[in-house]
């Protein structure tokens, strides 16, 4: 016989759990997750480097997770400013799940570390849609990616906690817009801080780590509005043959 | 493209849930996908029908029902649809304290199986023998 079985699991369910779970688990050892977004090339890499270099000379405890399709040269070039860095290869995968980034955490994460930053795979799609079990998502874009980056990857922008524009001494070259970026920025996540970067003259350095250490004490993180959705969920019970049973299982979004 | 890692959560649950249910053949699954969810139907629709494959999901089908991103201005009240690329700040009086209301669902909402409690007269398989069968 064929039945219509109500099932109303939201898709990404597991891996919202699985986050879920994480963030937990890693607050309760003092650790908060930074997840790093932005497309290939943005210069995640190199503003991370500079962020590690200061937060060792400071003193405070971070590591390093950094996920590429393939090689370690990432690795490598975060290594280099001494603190503990992970290469995960994806193998392919376009981005990172929180099941996987817990995998990679278990017997390397060194216990006294208070923040750690995630590179997740360069990319504006994919990434966005996972939750890492972090407490500060940030977006990155360069200069030289043009000022509508914001409303062609609405998603990754929109459900930041904060954005970040790095490559900043390219800015008069490429006659970079700043303002028509901040407003791209507002019209797909009201209120969230953008912050100016550049690694290669040092302007804004020190703003992530900042960020991100007031967050690891509790301090107010940015809500986006794409983060929040209420859950209205209209149910379409219009069911046209065999019984009926009813599975409500977990059917929340998580933000 | 991680509409194939979206096709394949859909799949497990799905299977999970037929198989504590008994069901011998899934039909098909009905999928609310939302404006702002970040997922190609279409695209999702190959990779489904892909990963199928071997499971009792062969030859389901998806059925998506896409859901239009709205949102609520706080102060003002005024709702609108936000579009795509989405405007989230309020279109009447420009707040930045918008409610989204909808347009981030991804979510399974029903699937359609048999249960094999009653079986219906199923014609044997036919098919023409093909050349290399011997």
């Amino acid at each position: 016989m064929c039945r219509v079985v109500d099932l109303q699991q939201a898709v990404l369910a597991k891996n919202d759990i699985r986050a879920h779970q994480l963030r937990a688990e890693l607050a309760a050892r003092g650790v908060i997750v930074v997840n790093l977004l932005s497309s290939p090339g943005s210069g995640k890499t190199a503003l991370l480097e500079q962020e590690l270099l200061l937060a060792r000379r400071r003193g405070v405890p971070v590591a390093a997770l950094t996920a590429d399709l393939a090689t370690e040269n990432d690795a490598v070039r975060l290594a280099r400013s001494g603190v503990p860095v992970k290469q995960v290869l994806t193998d392919g995968l376009c981005h990172l799940e929180a099941g996987m980034l817990g995998g990679h955490l278990d017997g390397w994460l060194p216990e006294d570390t208070r923040l750690l930053f995630v590179e997740n795979v360069g990319n504006l799609v994919c990434p966005a849609s996972y939750d890492l079990g972090e407490s500060l998502r940030v977006a990155l874009a360069s200069v030289t990616e043009g000022e509508d980056k914001p409303l062609k990857y609405p998603t990754a922008f929109g459900l930041a906690n904060l954005v970040l524009v790095t490559k900043t001494d390219l800015a008069d070259a490429v006659e970079f817009d700043e303002a028509a970026f901040r407003a791209h920025v507002e019209q797909v996540n009201p209120g969230v801080e953008v912050l100016l970067t550049s690694a290669k003259t040092g302007a804004g350095l020190g703003a992530l780590l900042d960020r991100a250490l007031a967050v690891a004490v509790g301090g107010p993180v940015h809500a986006p509005v794409m983060a929040q959705q209420h859950d209205h969920q209209q149910h379409d019970h219009d069911h046209h043959d065999g019984d009926h049973a009813e599975h409500h299982s977990l059917a929340h979004h998580h933000s | 493209m991680h509409e194939m890692s979206i096709a394949l959560a859909v799949i497990g649950q799905v299977e999970e849930a037929a198989l504590a249910g008994g069901a011998t053949a899934v039909r098909s699954v009905r999928l609310q996908v939302g404006e702002l969810a970040g997922v190609v139907p279409d695209s999702l629709a190959f990779c489904f029908e892909l990963a199928c494959t071997g499971t009792v999901l062969e030859g389901a089908e998806l059925v998506t029902d896409p859901v239009p991103a709205r949102a609520r201005c706080a102060p003002c009240a005024g709702e609108w649809a936000v579009g795509m690329p989405p405007d989230l700040c309020c279109p009447k009086c420009g707040s930045a304290t918008a409610e989204l209301l909808s347009g981030r669902e991804l979510q399974i909402v029903s699937v359609r199986w048999e249960d094999g409690t009653t079986r219906a007269p199923t014609p044997a398989p036919t098919r023409e023998r093909i050349h290399e069968e011997r």
